[in-house]
C-alpha cells in the first residue's frame, strides 16, 4: 500500500503523543502497518513534543526533512517551525490557537503574527486546513480535549487510509468514562473542520 | 491487569519498544529485575514496577546502576533470569560490575538493557556503548523493531543460560521510543526462588581465581561467536553485487531506502542483530560476494573498522565505506532520507529528493526551551539563593529537571558532567578558588551518587554549600520512587531514609531545611548557610506539584492574579521568576489561571504586592 508520512507537532501538556498513539492504535486495528515514534523526556517540560506515524510499507519510524505528506501542527508557531518537514505537496492541518513561549514573555522574542503565519503557511503548501482546535475543545467542555480535535481534522482530511468509526472504536476504549463524550464530540467538530 | 500481562499468544498489540522488552521478559519467565531509570530506558522498569504490583515478579529501583548491576548479579548467579536496564552513561556507573562479572558469569538467565542516546535528546552525551561489548566480552544483540525487541529479549534469556554469560542488549532512542505492532508470544510462570550453591573457585574473583576465568571468558567468547556465525540472529537479505552492512535502527532506513530507490535486486544487506562477537565468517563470506561494501551504523564506525581488519587478513580489497559518505558522520543520529541520499551516492543511483519548500522567507522565530513548570519549587529554591549569593558564586549543578536552572533568567548552572558531579566537584571548586561555591543536586541523584562527594566534602573539612533540591520524587525520568520518597501515600512497603539525618550522621555540621515557598524564611537561612565558615547543607523541601497531583497529595491552591490598580509593571515577577503561567497582554504582565498553582512565590516578589489570589 502507499507510504504516508505524517508528522505531529506541539507543545509540552498539549497531547499529541496520545493522538499519534491512538491513530497508530487504528491502523494496527485495520491491518494496516504502522510505526508511531515519540520523543520523551526533557524537552516534554513545556518544550516542543514532535512524534510522528508512518503507514505502509515503510519500517523507518521517522520523517526525514521536507519528507512529511501531512503536518498536523497542534500551536501556530509551532508549525510555521516544523515546516522544514514539508514539501511542496504536504498537507498541512494547523491549529490556529497562539501559545507563545516564555522566551516572548521575558522579550526573548517576538511571537509572529498568527495571520502572517498561517498566509506564510497558506503561500506554500499544497492545502492548509485552519482551525481553533482551542475554541472547539473549549466549546465541548473540555479544555484538554484539542488533540481529538486535531485527529478528527485529520481524519477529516481523507489524507490517511483511517476512517472516522474506526478512529472512533479506538477513542471509546482508550478514554476514561467521564471525557468520553466530550472527546466524541470534540472529534467531531474538529473533522468537521476538514471535510 | 496490565495490558503487559494479557495472556493471549497470538495477539497484536501496538507496544512501545521499551513495552515489547519488559513483554519479552515476562515471556521469558524473568523472575528478577532492577534498574535505575534514565530516559530512553525508563519505561521499561516502569512497566515492571506495575507488574511486580500484580504478580510474582520481584522489581527494585535501585540506588544506582551499580547497585542495581550488583543486586541483579547476585540473583543471576543463584539462577533466577534476571534483567536490569539503564541508560547509556548508567553504564558507565555499573562498569565495574559489568567487567567482572563477566568473569564469574551467570547460572540463571541475565540480560542487560544498555539504551543509547545519538542525537543527546535527554543525555549529557553520545557515548556509542556497543564498545562495552567489546570491552567486557560480553555478546551483544541490536534489535531493530518493536517485535524484534520482544524476541531479542526472550532469545538472550536463553543465549545467556547457554553460555552462562550476560547478554546485553543494545537500543537507541529510536527503537526504546518507538511504537509498533507485536505479536504476543507465551507467558512463562516466574519462579520465585533459587538457591545458590557456594563455588569460591568461580565465584570469589582472587588473582589466582580470575587468571583461570578470563581463559574461560575466552573459550565462551569463542561459543558466542558460533552462535553469531549461525543463521539464528545475523542474516543476509538479497544476492545483489552492492554490499550494505547495517545494525540497529540504521536497519530500518536502510531497508526503506532500498525499496523507494527500487534497487532490491542490485543489494545483498547485511543484517546484524547479534553485533558481538563480530560474525567473522559471514562478514568475510558477504564481503567476498559483493562489489563494494557500504556501513551504516550511527556513532561510532565500529563495523567498519572491524570489516576492514577483517578483509585486510583475508586479503579481499573491495571498497569497505561508512564515515564519511554523504552526510554520514560519528555524530547525531542517522535518518530515512540522509541514508537513502548517501546510499544513492556510494552506489551511483539517480536519485531525485522531494521538492522542498521554500522557506528562505521565514521570519525569525522565538525559541522554546523546555521551562520548569509552573509553581516548580526549584524556581523559588533558585531565586532564594540568588537573592544571598548573588550571580557571581559558582554553582556546579546535576543532572535532573533542576538542570533546567541553566536557561534564563534563572541561569544558576555554571558545571555539570555526570550524576553526582555537583557535590564532588563543588569540593574541588571551592579548593582551587576563592569563589563562593554553591552546589545544586535532586534528591534521588544525592542518592545516586551525591552521597560519596559529601563524604569527600566533610572528611576534606571542603567549605561550600550544597542544596539538595528535595522534591519527593525523581521527576525528570517520570517520577520513580528512591529512598528518600515517603511511599505510603503510593501504597507501597518501603522504608524511607530521610535525607536530613543522612546528612547529618555523615557530620555535616551547618544543616538547614527550608520550604522554598516560604522566600523569606529561606532566604535567612540560606544567609546563616553562606557566613558559616565551613561545609552547609540546605535541604529544600517541597514536593514536585506534578507527582503531587498524580499521587493525590496535592492540595489545591486558589491562582493568582494580577492586581492592575496596584501593578507599577516593575516585572520583578517576569524577569526574575518567568514562570509559564505568565504572559504578556500589550505591555502588562498576566497570570494564567488554569496554569498557575498557587505556589505564591510571585506574590512574595512582587514590590508592589500587586499579585493577589484570584477570588472564587
Amino acid at each position: 500500500m502507499e507510504t504516508k508520512r505524517l508528522v505531529f507537532i506541539g507543545v509540552g501538556g498539549q497531547g499529541n503523543l496520545l493522538a499519534s498513539r491512538l491513530l497508530g492504535e487504528a491502523a494496527l486495528a485495520m491491518n494496516i502497518p504502522v510505526v508511531v515514534s515519540e520523543i520523551h523526556g526533557m524537552a516534554q517540560r513545556g518544550g516542543i513534543v514532535e512524534s510522528a506515524v508512518l503507514l505502509g510499507d515503510v519500517s523507518s519510524p521517522i520523517v526525514s526533512s521536507s519528507e512529511a505528506d501531512v503536518l498536523i501542527g497542534f500551536e501556530p508557531l509551532e508549525t510555521l517551525r516544523a515546516l522544514s518537514k514539508c514539501n511542496k505537496d504536504t498537507v498541512v492541518i494547523t491549529n490556529t490557537h497562539p501559545l507563545p513561549p516564555f522566551t516572548v514573555a521575558v522579550g526573548q522574542g517576538t511571537y509572529p503574527k498568527v495571520e502572517e503565519t498561517l498566509k506564510f503557511i497558506r503561500e506554500r503548501a499544497k492545502k492548509v486546513i485552519e482551525l481553533d482546535g482551542n475554541a472547539i475543545a473549549e466549546e465541548v467542555g473540555n479544555p484538554l480535549s484539542l488533540n481529538m480535535v486535531m485527529l478528527g481534522a485529520l481524519i477529516g482530511s481523507g489524507t490517511t487510509p483511517i476512517g472516522a468509526e474506526e478512529m472512533k472504536k479506538v477513542l471509546s476504549t482508550s478514554t476514561k468514562k467521564a471525557f468520553l463524550e466530550s472527546n466524541l464530540k470534540a472529534f467531531d467538530l474538529g473533522m468537521a473542520k476538514a471535510v | 491487569m496490565h495490558k503487559l500481562l494479557t495472556d493471549s499468544p497470538g495477539e497484536k498489540m501496538l507496544l512501545l519498544g521499551n513495552e515489547a522488552i519488559a513483554r519479552g521478559a515476562l515471556e521469558a519467565g524473568v523472575s528478577f529485575a532492577t534498574c535505575y531509570p534514565g530516559t530512553p530506558s525508563s519505561e521499561i522498569p516502569m512497566n515492571f514496577f506495575n507488574i511486580s504490583m500484580e504478580s510474582d515478579l520481584y522489581f527494585e529501583y535501585s540506588t544506582n546502576e551499580k547497585v542495581a548491576m550488583e543486586v541483579a548479579a547476585a540473583a543471576a548467579v543463584s539462577g533466577l533470569r534476571t534483567i536490569v536496564t539503564m541508560k547509556h552513561v548508567g553504564l558507565n556507573v555499573a562498569a565495574d560490575p559489568l567487567m567482572t562479572l563477566a568473569y564469574v558469569g551467570v547460572k540463571g538467565g541475565m540480560v542487560i538493557i544498555n539504551a543509547d542516546d545519538p542525537s543527546l535528546f535527554s543525555s549529557q552525551n553520545e557515548q556509542d556503548n556497543r564498545y562495552y561489548s567489546r570491552l567486557s566480552g560480553l555478546p551483544m544483540l541490536e534489535p531493530t523493531s518493536s517485535q524484534e525487541m520482544k524476541d531479542m529479549t526472550l532469545k538472550a534469556f536463553e543465549m545467556s543460560e547457554a553460555l552462562e554469560l550476560p547478554v546485553i542488549i543494545r537500543t537507541t532512542t529510536r527503537l526504546a521510543h518507538v511504537r509498533g505492532p507485536v505479536e504476543l508470544g507465551d507467558l512463562k510462570p516466574i519462579v520465585k526462588k533459587a538457591t545458590f550453591e557456594k563455588n569460591p573457585f568461580r565465584f570469589v574473583t582472587v588473582p589466582a581465581v580470575s587468571r583461570k576465568l578470563h581463559v574461560e571468558l575466552l573459550d565462551k567468547f569463542d561459543k558466542a561467536a558460533e552462535i553469531s556465525n549461525g543463521d539464528a540472529y545475523n542474516e543476509v537479505i538479497g544476492t545483489g553485487k552492492w554490499g550494505i552492512v547495517a545494525n540497529g535502527a540504521c536497519f530500518n532506513y536502510v531497508k526503506d531506502a532500498v525499496l523507494d530507490l527500487g534497487i532490491g535486486e542490485n543489494v545483498s544487506i547485511l543484517k546484524l542483530l547479534m553485533s558481538w562477537p563480530q560474525p567473522e565468517t559471514l562478514c568475510i563470506d558477504f564481503m567476498k560476494k559483493v562489489d563494494k561494501v557500504l556501513v551504516v551504523e550511527e556513532l561510532e564506525p565500529i563495523n567498519e573498522t572491524e570489516l576492514k581488519a577483517f578483509a585486510q587478513e583475508n586479503g579481499i580489497t573491495i571498497p569497505i565505506k561508512g564515515k564519511g559518505i554523504g552526510a554520514f558522520s560519528r555524530l547525531y543520529e542517522y535518518d530515512p532520507g540522509m541514508v537513502r541520499q548517501s546510499i544513492a551516492d556510494f552506489f551511483g543511483v539517480e536519485y531525485k529528493a522531494p521538492e522542498k519548500m521554500d522557506l528562505a522567507a521565514t521570519p525569525e522565530l522565538p525559541a522554546r526551551p523546555p521551562n520548569l513548570c509552573a509553581g516548580c519549587p526549584h524556581r523559588a529554591t533558585y531565586y532564594a539563593v540568588k537573592q544571598v549569593f548573588g550571580k557571581q558564586a559558582i554553582f556546579p549543578t546535576d543532572i535532573g529537571c533542576y538542570t533546567l536552572g541553566l536557561l534564563p533568567p534563572i541561569s544558576m548552572a555554571d558545571f555539570v558532567i555526570c550524576m553526582g558531579s555537583s557535590a564532588s566537584s563543588g569540593c574541588g571548586f571551592a579548593q582551587a578558588t576563592n569563589q563562593k561555591v554553591v552546589s545544586f543536586i535532586g534528591d534521588s541523584t544525592f542518592f545516586h551518587s551525591g552521597i560519596t562527594g559529601l563524604v569527600d566534602a566533610v572528611h576534606n573539612n571542603h567549605k561550600f554549600t550544597l542544596v539538595i533540591l528535595d522534591n519527593g520524587t525523581t521527576a525528570m525520568t517520570g517520577h520513580q520512587i528512591h529512598p528518600g520518597v515517603n511511599t505510603e501515600p503510593m501504597g507501597i512497603e518501603r522504608t524511607r531514609i530521610p535525607i536530613e539525618s543522612v546528612v547529618r550522621a555523615l557530620g555535616v555540621q551547618d544543616v538547614h531545611v527550608i520550604k522554598p515557598f516560604k522566600l523569606k524564611k529561606a532566604m535567612e537561612s540560606i544567609k546563616n548557610a553562606m557566613e558559616y565558615d565551613g561545609l552547609s547543607v540546605i535541604i529544600s523541601e517541597e514536593m514536585c506539584p506534578l507527582f503531587a497531583k498524580a499521587t493525590k497529595q496535592f492540595k489545591k491552591s486558589k491562582p493568582f492574579r494580577v492586581n492592575h490598580d496596584k501593578c507599577r509593571n516593575h516585572r520583578d515577577c517576569l524577569n526574575f521568576l518567568a514562570c509559564p503561567a505568565m504572559y504578556l497582554e500589550g505591555d502588562q504582565v498576566e497570570i494564567d489561571k488554569n496554569t498557575c498553582i498557587g505556589c505564591t512565590v510571585c506574590a512574595q516578589v512582587c514590590p508592589e504586592n500587586a499579585i493577589v489570589p484570584v477570588k472564587a
